[in-house]
C-alpha cells in the first residue's frame, strides 16, 4: 500500500489509501451500503456525510461520493432526513403569499446563513429563502437550481425550515407560471394531432433497410 | 489535485493547436467507415466477452458473459420457504422501480383513472435514486420549425443501426413534443429563450439541433419534478424494498415478492398488473468497465422477467459512453455529458491533434477514442496507469464566451472543481465508460411484455429494462424521452388492463420450472440472482468476514 490516511468512522479508526472518496474508503474498510449511496456521482443527494477534522472545531458536510478522504476525518453519514413534505397543487400557487401558506415557517428565517455554509453544492441557500420572502420567485428558482435535495440545510437550520422542499415548490412555480410556454412546441403538437407526420412515418416503417440508409444519408447532406 | 508534470506537457501541445482547431471542419465518417471502426475497436465486437444464453426463450442468443451468468442462476429465494397465502399489500397496480419510468407510469396510471391508493411503487434505493436523475445532457424532441418527427425517426433508426423495432420508434418520436409540454405544465425549468421557445443543441447522431436541456442537470430536474408530483398525489413508495421475484398464475403475472433490505423480511404483493421499471445493468461492469450508472443498476428486472418467460432483444449490444472521466482517480468512469461536445469541445490526442468529429453516434465516437489510445498509442497516461484522450473544454468558452461552462455545465464544472481541476482553463481526460443497456425485455407499442407465444398477461415494462426502442445503439437524449414516453404508455395500458381484469392466484410455479431447467443444464447451485447490489468491500476485509448473525 502506498501512502495512507487515518479516518474515524463513527469513532472507530481505520487506515485507508490516500486519494479515495469517503464512499470508497468506507467500502474499503468493509462497509457495504444499503442507505447512504445512490447515484455515486453527485446527483442524488443520498450520501451526505458530516465530519470534523482533528484539531478543528468546525462541522463540515459533503457528499461521500464527491469528497476525498483527509487524514484525521471523523465521519458519520446521514441515512435519512426527516422532513414534512406538504401536498399542494402547483397550478394554485403563484406568488409569495401562496408559498407562505404552504410553508409558513420560512418567515422564521434568522438569516444566520448556516444553511448556506452547510450546502455541499455551494449554493446560496439563505438567499433562496430571503428571495422568496422578498417576492423574487425567479431569483429563488435560479439560485436553487443546482440543489440535489440532500437535506443537510434543513438538518442544521435553527428555524426548522425545510429549504430543499421549499425550493422544489418555488422552481415548479417559476417553471409553470413565470417561464413562457413554447409556441413552437404547441404548433408541433397540433400538427402531430392532425396526423401530419403519421403517414410518412408509417411509410418509413415498411421500407427495406437499404432505402432507410439512403434517406438517413440524404438528411445529412 | 491538478495535473502532474507529464500530463501538463501534453496539455501545452493541446493549447498550441487550439486556435487552429477552432476553425477546423472534421469530416464525419461514412456508414461504411463507421462499420469498420466499430468492428475493429468497439468492445461489443470482442467475441470472448459474450456467450450464448443456455436457457429460456432466448436460448442460443449472444449476450455479455455477466448477463448470461445472471440468467443462468438459481433464485435467491427458495420457493419452498415463502408463504404466499398471506398478502401484505393488495393493490391494482404494482410498479417495480422508483426511477423515471416507474414514476411516470404511476402518474399516468392515475391520470387514466386508477385511484392513488390502488397504485404501489417498490424500489431498491430511495424514490428517484436512479440513472434517470443522473442524466445530464438533455432530452430529444422534434419541435423546432426546421425539424420534424420524421427526421427524428430516421436519426433513431440510423443511430440504432436500423435494428430498432419500428413501432416503438414511431411512438417515441410522435409522443416527444407532448411529453415536453407535460413537463412544462408540471413546471420543469427547461432552458428557453425570451419568447419561451426551447433552446436546443446538437447531439451525437442528430441531424438537427434537437437536445433540450435544463443546464446539465436535465435528468435531475425532470426526476425531482415528477417525484414531487407523485408525492403531492400521495402515491405510496416502498423504499429499500426491491422485488426479488414476480408471482404468476398460469403464465399471467399477478404480483411480486419484495424484500425489505433492512429487516430481511419479505412482503407478498398481489396486483392485477405489474409494471417493470427496474432500469439497466451498468453495475454488472461488463468487461470490467467502470460505469456511469447508479448503485442499484444490476439487471434485476431482466432476470425476473426472463424467469416468467419474457423475450429479450438486442442484448448483444452494450453502450459505452465515449466520454467517462479518466482522471482524477476518484471520479474514473463518471459521466462527462455529451453536451460538452455539443457545445464545441473536441476530443484531442496526446500531440494536440483532433482525430474524430466530436458528434459521431456514441458507439462510433467511443471506438475512435479506443483506437487513438490502443492502436495509434496517442493517448495520455495517468499516474495510476489509466489511458485516455483530452476533451478540450476551454474551446467552449472560446466559441460561446466566458462563463458558458459555469452557467451551462455547472454540474461538470462543480465535479471537476471538487477535485482541483478547472475545466475552463484546462482540458479534461476521458475514456469510454459503461453507460447503457441498449437491449432488454421486448415490449409491444402498448408497453406489454412479450413472451414466446405473444403478450404476457399482466406484465408491462418501460425504460432501460426494455429493448427495441434504441436498436443496437441509443442516441443521446433518447433515454429520458424513452422513459417518459413508455412510462406514460405503460401507465395508461396497465390502468386499462386493471379495469377489465381481476386478481389471480399467487404462485412461484414459473420459478420452480426454471430451476428444473437449470438443474438439467448443470448450473452450479451456488450461482444466484438477482444481484440487487454490487459488492465493493475491500478484499482484505472479505477474507476475514464471519457471518455470525
Amino acid at each position: 500500500m502506498g501512502k495512507t490516511v487515518r479516518i474515524y468512522v463513527m469513532g472507530r479508526e481505520y487506515e485507508v489509501p490516500e486519494g479515495l472518496t469517503i464512499m470508497k474508503a468506507l467500502e474499503y474498510v468493509g462497509y457495504r451500503y444499503i442507505r447512504g449511496a445512490g447515484c455515486r456521482a453527485g446527483f442524488c443527494g443520498a450520501c451526505t456525510t458530516v465530519y470534523r477534522k482533528n484539531g478543528d472545531y468546525k462541522l463540515y458536510s459533503g457528499l461521500a461520493c464527491q469528497t476525498t478522504v483527509e487524514d484525521g476525518m471523523y465521519l458519520v453519514q446521514i441515512p435519512f432526513v426527516p422532513a414534512e413534505k406538504p401536498k399542494y397543487e402547483v397550478s394554485e400557487i403563484k406568488d409569495v403569499e401562496d408559498i407562505l401558506r404552504v410553508y409558513p415557517e420560512i418567515a422564521r428565517c434568522l438569516s444566520c446563513n448556516t444553511c448556506t455554509k452547510s450546502c455541499p453544492q455551494g449554493l446560496e441557500t439563505m438567499d433562496v429563502i430571503q428571495s422568496i420572502l422578498r417576492g423574487d420567485i425567479k431569483r429563488a428558482a435560479e439560485l436553487s437550481f443546482d440543489c440535489i435535495q440532500c437535506g443537510i440545510c434543513s438538518m442544521r437550520c435553527p428555524a426548522e425550515i425545510t429549504h430543499y422542499h421549499v425550493a422544489q415548490l418555488v422552481r415548479r412555480v417559476y417553471g409553470k407560471h413565470y417561464l413562457k410556454k413554447s409556441k413552437e412546441l404547441e404548433r408541433r403538437i397540433k400538427e402531430i394531432e392532425e396526423g401530419k407526420y403519421q403517414e410518412e412515418i408509417e411509410r418509413l416503417m415498411k421500407l427495406p433497410r437499404e432505402e432507410l440508409e439512403r434517406l438517413y444519408k440524404e438528411i445529412r447532406r | 489535485m491538478s495535473y502532474p508534470e507529464e500530463m501538463r506537457k501534453s496539455i501545452e501541445k493541446v493549447e498550441e493547436t487550439r486556435d487552429e482547431r477552432l476553425g477546423l471542419e472534421i469530416n464525419r465518417m461514412s456508414l461504411e467507415e463507421r462499420e469498420e471502426i466499430l468492428k475493429k475497436f468497439h468492445p461489443d465486437y470482442r467475441p470472448e466477452a459474450k456467450r450464448e444464453i443456455g436457457i429460456g426463450p432466448n436460448k442460443g442468443d449472444l449476450a455479455p458473459n455477466e448477463v448470461v451468468d445472471l440468467l443462468e442462476s438459481y433464485p435467491i429465494v427458495d420457493p419452498e420457504e415463502v408463504d404466499l397465502s398471506q398478502v401484505d399489500y393488495d393493490v391494482s397496480l404494482l410498479i417495480i422501480g422508483g426511477g423515471g419510468a416507474g414514476t411516470v407510469a404511476a402518474l399516468w396510471a392515475h391520470y387514466s383513472g386508477l385511484p392513488v391508493e390502488e397504485i404501489l411503487i417498490s424500489t431498491k434505493l430511495r424514490h428517484g435514486d436512479s440513472n434517470s436523475i443522473m442524466a445530464q445532457g438533455g432530452i430529444q424532441a422534434a419541435d423546432k420549425p426546421d425539424d420534424s418527427p420524421v427526421l427524428h425517426y430516421l436519426d433513431v433508426m440510423g443511430g440504432g443501426h436500423f435494428a430498432n423495432k419500428p413501432e416503438l420508434v414511431r411512438e417515441l418520436v410522435l409522443n416527444a413534443p407532448s411529453i415536453l409540454k407535460w413537463h412544462e405544465d408540471l413546471g420543469v425549468m427547461y432552458d428557453k429563450d425570451e419568447d419561451g421557445n426551447m433552446l436546443t443543441l446538437p447531439g451525437g447522431g442528430t441531424c438537427r439541433n434537437r437536445l433540450h436541456s435544463a443546464k446539465d442537470y436535465t435528468g435531475m430536474e425532470i426526476m425531482r419534478v415528477i417525484r414531487d408530483e407523485a408525492r403531492n398525489l400521495g402515491i405510496e413508495v416502498l423504499e429499500f424494498s426491491p422485488a426479488v421475484e414476480l408471482l404468476t398464475d398460469n403464465g399471467r403475472v399477478t404480483g411480486a415478492l419484495l424484500w425489505n433490505m433492512e429487516t430481511n423480511q419479505y412482503y407478498v404483493i398481489r396486483a392485477k398488473a405489474v409494471i417493470l421499471a427496474t432500469g439497466g445493468f451498468g453495475r454488472l461492469h461488463i468487461q470490467g468497465y467502470p460505469t456511469t450508472n447508479h448503485y442499484g443498476a444490476t439487471a434485476d428486472g431482466l432476470v425476473m422477467a426472463y424467469r416468467v418467460g419474457a423475450r429479450l432483444r438486442d442484448m448483444d449490444s452494450v453502450q459505452y459512453h465515449p466520454t467517462g472521466a479518466a482522471y482524477p482517480e476518484q471520479i474514473v468512469g463518471l459521466l462527462v455529458t455529451e453536451k460538452v461536445r455539443g457545445l464545441g469541445a473536441q476530443p484531442v490526442n496526446r500531440e494536440g491533434e483532433a482525430f474524430v468529429h466530436p458528434l459521431e453516434p456514441r458507439d462510433v465516437e467511443a471506438a475512435a477514442i479506443i483506437r487513438e489510445c490502443y492502436e495509434r498509442r496517442l493517448g495520455i497516461e495517468t499516474p495510476t496507469g489509466m489511458v485516455g484522450v483530452w476533451l478540450d473544454t476551454p474551446m467552449i468558452e472560446e466559441i460561446h464566451g466566458k462563463g458558458t461552462i459555469e452557467s451551462k455545465l455547472s454540474a461538470m464544472y462543480r465535479m471537476y472543481s471538487r477535485f482541483g481541476i478547472d475545466m475552463t482553463q484546462d482540458p479534461i481526460l476521458v475514456f469510454p465508460t459503461l453507460h447503457y443497456q441498449n437491449g432488454g425485455v421486448e415490449i409491444d407499442e402498448k408497453a406489454r411484455v412479450l413472451g414466446e407465444s405473444g403478450v404476457i398477461d399482466g406484465l408491462f415494462a418501460a425504460g432501460e429494462v426494455t429493448g427495441g426502442v434504441h436498436g443496437k445503439n441509443r442516441l443521446m437524449g433518447n433515454s429520458l424521452l424513452d422513459y417518459n414516453v413508455f412510462g406514460k404508455i405503460a401507465g395508461e395500458s396497465a390502468a386499462k388492463y386493471c379495469k377489465s381484469n381481476g386478481k389471480g392466484r399467487l404462485t412461484l410455479d414459473h420459478v420452480i420450472r426454471y430451476m428444473e431447467a437449470l438443474k438439467k443444464m448443470g448450473v452450479p447451485e451456488n450461482r444466484k440472482s438477482p444481484l440487487i447490489l454490487p459488492d465493493y468491500r475491500g478484499k482484505k476485509v472479505l477474507m476475514r468476514t464471519l457471518d455470525l448473525f
